[in-house]
């Protein structure tokens, strides 16, 4: 079965500076991999490199068998790849409906039309409704993003990328900045996502990580030092060594 | 006909004067992200108060030129502590309405105290008409121009490298959070920053008088030379700016005496040109 | 603010010009001036109020417009509808070329590129005098009669007409633009372009979509502004008037159409009536108002005043299309 995402030797140099050196990483289709690593080892690199952020330096982008290094972002979201960033990346001077309608028509090869009103799409409206109800953002579909509180952000932040309606999600850090009872709710959400879509996430919450992962990739100073089970990576004296120190039992 | 060396002078004196009033917006261009329409303002009134020392209170030209720089200065960095710090986090609209607006209040104001004429200054006899060099006739008035600038930017480049000053700059051009992060009082560095920016701006201006003319259009009429210094040579970059007037001075100097009919064409083109290669000008945030 | 109220209030506002035109018959000629005047602000903030471009030279196709609607006239083509369109495809053109070069930087690049862009074009035609007739102007600019029916008298009342029933139909297809998947696209990319790419939108191509037309339509203002007045000068690709429309989209409020409007008629009639007394001081209150708003109303006079009335943008009610 071919991967449904290949990552091959993956470099990102500038100058001197090695921000991923030889990454590479396969996720089957309906895989739950988590990617962790400590602070600056290079997983938002990589998430850049996947998506078509940052040009690699070396290495390749697999998207089944299409190679897809040298495609820009948007075509990459057009081919089921979306991601979504650590620091909320939203559109604040709109509203919520708004802006997950924006993605619905841009899904839908609306994005450009310019002379159909959007009040008339009724479709395009009803999957918009759909989904906010699904984050339970409904009540909030009216208010202007920069007003929402920054938990509800962080739902709009993941909720931009489920409209796009990917088979692949790979998410930065979703429940970053959330106390720990409403980031358990965030990955609800995203666990509760079918198996079409094949999940790649970065985490440093190592609770939400062995409770959702079924793979882990561990990178440390830009290369992968391991990849396994939630059990392997646990068990792995050098997992523990540079990361998770002597406090997992 | 003037030799092509003749001309090439022209153009390194014209462009000195350019980097003179330029390294300050470029540098607060750099640091403080601000765009400020309002710089030729200083330098402009540099030009006026010059003018007015002389005339009004017989001040010798040599003598004004400091108290040109030290009232600028001033003035820059009163408006800084007014104005400009409540700038910082604004959009780039905000920021160009605002110095827009002051530009305009500013030519107002000049067109009103000084009327719309040219303004004329009567260079010390030391520096009027030509000198021999290896040669070559030059303007005494420009050479002491060159000579004076590259004092000065020996003098800058001593500040910005060697003094502790210097170093707290560089650091907030590079990385405002974390220099302040590390203790570097970055407001008062921008406000020093600021403050000589617009001295040197002023200076320029009561030097350019008789090189570049002065009305009150001058901050209008100069601005887009400044911003082209700017943009070519790379906001934030003291090197970059001198490397960009340079250019600039000698590519406009010599396009309009050998391709009249391109007149300022060429360096519109040549902004563009390098812009497309470098969006962030030829030396673009290193000072 | 309720639909039907909008659009009833929105037929309010067009019934000022129409009214204008019988109750002002002395002012045609300055309401003509502010009608095109209009259009050429609409046009901006098609690019700066919606996608969010700063430009400082967007009076280049202006000029292009202006020049090519003045000379094709001077050369024997006086026919206005021709003209106008002739000049806005030109304007397009230019403004499709030059929009890769603006489009391609971002922050103080893209608005030093707009101002290059427009200085050039200012040189251009200073140094193109035997064409252009340089610091002189075009004169002698006398168009044939609008639809061979209706010619362009001393009173101006063709002229009027004319420019009003432009401004109108071109408010129409922005207002229709504004509202449609496009323009919601346009305000994203304004709003954060970083995430644009992310959600799958080509954000070159919306932007230089957008530059190109806005280039037409500053064309057709230019060209409409020559037509009528009969004359062309480089004052109409100057940075004062690159400058004062951006001052005149600020004032009415950026984002919101109606603001264009509002705005330009403000400085109009502001202009006409101070600038006559002491240039100089019109210039210095128009630089603290402008200083003034910069710092404080951000909004413009439609933003601060009117916070609910926002013409272009829709509300939707839970009915109108989700879930019964």
């Amino acid at each position: 079965m071919t991967p449904i995402l290949r990552a091959e030797r993956l470099s990102k140099h500038w100058g001197e500076f090695r921000a991923n050196d030889g990454v590479s990483l396969e996720l089957a289709q309906g895989a739950r991999h988590a990617l962790i690593g400590p602070n600056g080892a290079g997983k938002t690199t990589f998430v850049n490199l996947l998506t078509g952020f940052y040009a690699p330096t070396s290495g390749h982008v697999f998207l089944g068998n299409e190679r897809v290094t040298s495609l820009p972002q948007h075509e990459r979201v057009a081919r089921g790849m979306t991601r979504t960033f650590q620091i909320n990346t939203l559109f604040t001077g709109l509203n919520v409906l708004e802006s997950v309608l924006l993605v619905i028509c841009q899904r839908r090869g609306l994005g450009g039309c310019w002379y159909r009103k959007l009040q008339a799409l009724k479709e395009e409206q009803r999957e918009a409704w759909e989904l906010l109800d699904r984050l339970r953002l409904g009540d909030e579909a009216l208010t202007i993003t920069r007003n929402l509180p920054y938990g509800k952000q962080r739902l709009l932040e993941l909720g931009l990328a489920l409209a796009t309606r990917p088979r692949i999600l790979v998410l930065d850090e979703p429940a970053s900045g959330i106390p720990a009872a409403e980031s358990r709710e965030m990955f609800e959400v995203i666990a509760a996502l079918p198996r079409s879509v094949t999940l790649l996430f970065i985490e440093h919450d190592m609770d939400l990580v062995f409770r959702f992962a079924e793979r882990i990739s561990v990178l440390v100073g830009g290369r992968v030092l391991m990849e396994g089970t939630p059990e392997e990576v646990a068990k792995d004296a050098r997992v523990r060594a540079v990361y998770l120190g002597s406090a997992v039992e | 006909m003037a030799s092509f060396l003749g001309i090439v002078f022209d153009g390194v004196a014209y462009g000195s004067l350019l980097f003179l009033i330029s390294v300050g917006l470029s540098v607060t261009m750099g640091l403080m992200k601000i765009v400020n329409l309002a710089h030729g303002v200083f330098a402009m009134f540099g030009g006026y108060l010059c003018v007015t020392l002389m005339a009004r209170w017989g001040v010798p030209f040599l003598a004004a030129l400091p108290l040109c720089f030290a009232a600028l200065g001033l003035a820059g960095a009163v408006s800084e502590r007014l104005l400009y710090r409540h700038l910082y986090s604004r959009s780039q609209l905000d920021q160009v309405l605002f110095t827009i607006g002051l530009t305009f209040m500013a030519v107002a104001a000049a067109t009103y105290y000084f009327g719309p004429t040219e303004q004329l200054v009567e260079l010390p006899p030391a520096l009027r008409g030509q000198v021999s060099v290896l040669g070559l006739e030059l303007g005494a008035y420009r050479l002491f121009l060159v000579a004076l600038v590259v004092l000065l930017t020996v003098a800058l480049g001593y500040l910005v490298e060697r003094t502790r000053f210097g170093a707290q700059l560089r650091a907030a051009v590079d990385n405002p959070s974390v220099s302040a992060g590390l203790g570097i009082p970055v407001e008062r560095v921008f406000c020093l920053t600021f403050a000589l920016g617009s001295g040197l701006a002023g200076l320029g201006g009561a030097l350019g008088i008789d090189v570049l003319g002065l009305d009150p259009t001058f901050a209008f009429k100069y601005l887009v030379y400044f911003l082209l210094v700017v943009a070519v040579g790379g906001a934030g970059s003291v090197s970059g700016t001198a490397l960009g007037a340079l250019v600039l001075g000698v590519f406009d100097v010599a396009g309009k005496y050998y391709l009249p009919e391109a007149g300022a064409f060429i360096i519109y083109a040549l902004m563009i040109a390098v812009l497309m290669a470098s969006p962030a000008g030829l030396r673009g945030r290193r000072l | 603010m309720n639909g039907s109220w909008r659009v009833r209030l929105e037929a309010a506002f067009w019934l000022l010009p129409c009214a204008a035109y019988f109750v002002f018959p002395d002012y045609l000629v300055l309401g003509s001036q502010v009608l095109t005047a209009a259009l050429f602000v609409v046009s901006l903030d098609l690019i700066l109020g919606y996608a969010g471009i700063v430009s400082l030279g967007h009076a280049a196709f202006f000029g292009i417009g202006a020049y090519t609607a003045g000379l094709l006239a001077v050369y024997g083509w006086g026919e206005p509808v021709t003209g106008l369109i002739l000049a806005g495809a030109l304007a397009a053109s230019v403004g499709y070329a030059t929009s890769f070069l603006v489009v391609g930087g971002e922050g103080l690049t893209r608005l030093m590129v707009t101002l290059g862009i427009g200085f050039l074009f200012h040189e251009a035609a200073n140094q193109a005098s035997s064409i252009t007739g340089g610091m002189d102007g075009l004169s002698g600019v006398s168009m044939w009669k609008l639809l061979g029916l209706w010619r362009f008298d001393l009173s101006g009342k063709t002229a009027y007409v004319y420019s009003a029933v432009v401004l109108f139909l071109v408010f129409l297809l922005a207002r229709r633009l504004v509202a449609s998947p496009f323009g919601l696209s346009l305000q994203a990319i304004r709003e954060n372009e970083r995430r644009m790419p992310a959600i799958g939108a080509p954000v070159q191509r919306r932007l230089v979509s957008i530059y190109t037309l806005s280039a037409a339509l500053a064309g057709i203002a230019g060209a409409l502004t020559s037509q009528t007045t009969e004359f062309v000068g480089l004052e109409s690709l100057s940075f004062e008037r690159s400058a004062s429309a951006l001052i005149m989209l600020v004032l009415g409020g950026t984002g919101r159409l109606y603001g264009a409007l509002v705005g330009t008629c403000m400085f109009m009639l502001l202009q006409h009536v101070f600038s006559d007394i002491n240039p100089a001081y019109w210039q210095f209150w128009l630089g603290l108002l402008v200083a003034l708003i910069a710092f404080f109303a951000p909004g413009g006079v439609l933003g601060s005043t009117t916070r609910w009335l926002d013409a272009m943008s829709f509300r939707f009610r839970r009915g109108s299309g989700g879930p019964a």
